[in-house]
């Protein structure tokens, strides 16, 4: 069987963001930008099933820009068979990439999709879900565990209370918590062996989806500031301070 | 049209979530000059039902009692929300992993964009959301007919437990989806309050060096009735469950007293407590960033100012 693997290229989770001074965004230009850390434990998850005998083939899918071509080079440089790009230089939505995966997803027919549960820019966490919703799949977000057995799959979920287990026939979407698993680096002759690898290049008008951004984003700011207290010499003070000063103890 | 708040609950009480959600689904009807309904749907949950319509500013609660609503199965209820949402202006759930599971599925079936973890309502249509970790906050406005929303908790206050009368009615059940099965939950037993609604929170970093050691921070946390949290530096390490994780991808917390112990600050960690009133930072590094946000700064051996902190709060308890 077939997995699918979504790849979104985000700014390094390293970088501090700084916000433009127009207020329009932040400063993505001249910035270090990688696979969002989500994705890779994805990628990861994928390949360590294609290492159980249970998947067969791992095709990365990334949508945006031309650039996007980088984040898919990295799951192929990791062992992912090959890459799908859904070019284009809209602003994506949640709801607009939910979409062309589906797209996607319905031309490569994978039995399984693995995203990450988040992106560390928008910080939306709604396409696996979405992605689920109009395929008409069961879906299991924030997975820590993926057990695949005769085409049903039993996966568990760091939930705010501790763990929940969910059982399902696949297809499905599964979106990835951190503790699935640690993503590999990719080696040297990897990443060569990589540049070989085969990349779809598609579009939304080729596949037939409207991306329209719903939400406007009027303005972007920065937080307010939150200044720095003092220090103290002792427990004593310390406990002093928050008895009477901060009045929360 | 009203405004419908999702409530969430384990079938005997609301989760206290809920009532901060309220309080933006207030915000929202006031700005739009309309009321706001409560949906309360689960198994054998009347109970839930009754203490919703409690809530201060509950115009109407929609009780929808089904098996197929039992442990909160997105695929299962999708379906309803969608069917209920033809008669709302606006959707709102908590942005807990319950309405964060739920809400996107919701949102893509109606085609419409969600509008994740709000917390700021501008107008009706215009909120203020944080991205990249809450080191930029977006003013969003949104064209969709229909507005699917999940509430930061911590950026709108609780609305009051009681004070409304709220008529309960009965929403027909949709029924299971039969795509997917509850199996089992292993939900992390504490006599400490919830990390989300903790008046105080005391956290271990990778200073704590293990999870035995968390029993140091423990007691601490016991002296102050507090709960117990970690940074992912120690969640990646294994010190302790994924569920004490507060940052960027664990829970988001702004309690009136956060301790962090051995946590250096690092960015992801600092956008899930940064809004809390007070903050204490102990670290033997006088250069963690930590100590750049905290109200008060104590460098030195945690292992020697745990036991001393415990020491110290029960000499004064005495």
């Amino acid at each position: 069987m077939k997995a699918l693997v979504a790849v979104k290229r985000v700014v390094d989770y390293n970088v501090k963001v700084r916000v433009k001074a127009d207020k329009t965004g932040v400063e993505t230009a001249n910035v270090k930008m990688s696979m969002n850390p989500f994705d890779e434990i994805a990628v990861e998850e994928a390949l360590r099933l294609r290492e159980a005998g249970i998947v067969t083939e791992v095709i990365a899918a990334s949508l945006g820009v031309q650039q996007c071509q980088e984040t898919i080079r990295t799951a192929l440089a990791m062992g992912a068979d090959r890459g799908v790009l859904v070019q284009t230089d809209v602003e994506l939505q949640p709801l607009a990439v939910a979409k062309l995966l589906k797209a996607v997803i319905e031309k490569e027919q994978p039995d399984l999709v693995i995203i990450g549960k988040q992106a560390i820019d928008d910080d939306c966490n709604q396409t696996g879900q979405m992605l689920a919703a109009l395929l008409g799949w069961p879906q299991a977000t924030f997975a820590s565990k993926i057990v695949i057995n005769d085409g049903r799959a039993e996966v568990t979920r760091e939930v705010d209370g501790g763990l929940e287990t969910v059982a399902f026939k696949l297809p499905a979407v599964v979106t990835t918590d951190l503790r699935l698993n640690e993503p590999r680096y990719a080696s040297l002759p990897n990443i060569m062996k990589a540049k070989k690898k085969p990349i779809d290049v598609t579009t939304p008008e080729q596949l037939g989806v409207d991306v329209t951004p719903r939400l406007v984003t009027l303005k972007v700011e920065e937080p307010a500031k939150r200044q720095g207290g003092v220090k103290v010499g002792s427990v004593a003070e310390l406990v002093n301070k928050l008895k009477d000063e901060a009045r929360v103890i | 049209m009203s405004v419908l708040v999702v409530a969430e609950h384990d079938n005997r009480a609301l989760k206290p979530a809920t009532l901060n959600t309220m309080t933006a689904a207030a915000e929202i009807a006031k700005a739009a000059g309309s009321d706001v309904h409560i949906l309360v749907a689960g198994k054998d949950c009347r109970p839930v039902a009754e203490a919703a319509a409690q809530i201060a500013g509950a115009a109407k609660v929609l009780l929808a009692d089904d098996t197929a609503y039992d442990h909160g199965i997105a695929e299962n209820w999708a379906p309803l929300l969608v069917k209920l949402a033809a008669g709302y202006s606006h959707v709102l759930a908590p942005a807990t992993t319950f309405g964060k599971n739920l809400m996107p599925r919701v949102a893509a079936l109606l085609d419409v964009m969600q509008i994740s973890d709000i917390s700021a309502v501008e107008l009706a249509d215009t909120f203020v959301r944080p991205i990249y970790a809450g080191n930029a906050l977006a003013t969003v406005q949104s064209k969709d007919p229909i507005k699917i929303i999940t509430v930061r908790g911590t950026a709108f206050a609780p609305a009051a437990a009681t004070g409304a009368n709220a008529p309960i009615e009965a929403a027909e059940a949709t029924g299971a989806a039969g795509l997917s099965e509850f199996v089992r939950a292993e939900l992390s037993k504490s006599e400490r309050p919830e990390l989300t609604s903790a008046r105080v929170i005391i956290s271990g970093g990778r200073g704590m060096q293990s999870g035995d050691n968390f029993h140091l921070l423990e007691k601490v946390a016991d002296k102050l009735g507090a709960a117990v949290g970690a940074s992912r530096a120690a969640v990646d390490a294994g010190f302790v469950p994924n569920d004490y994780q507060v940052g960027q991808t664990g829970k988001i917390v702004a309690p009136e007293l956060y301790v962090a112990v051995g946590i250096s600050g690092a960015i992801q960690h600092l956008a899930g407590m940064k809004d809390s009133k007070v903050i204490v930072a102990i670290n033997k590094d006088e250069e963690a960033p930590i100590f750049q946000i905290a109200d008060y700064g104590l460098v030195g051996d945690l292992f020697k100012i745990l036991p001393e902190l415990d020491e110290e709060l029960g000499k004064r308890q005495k």
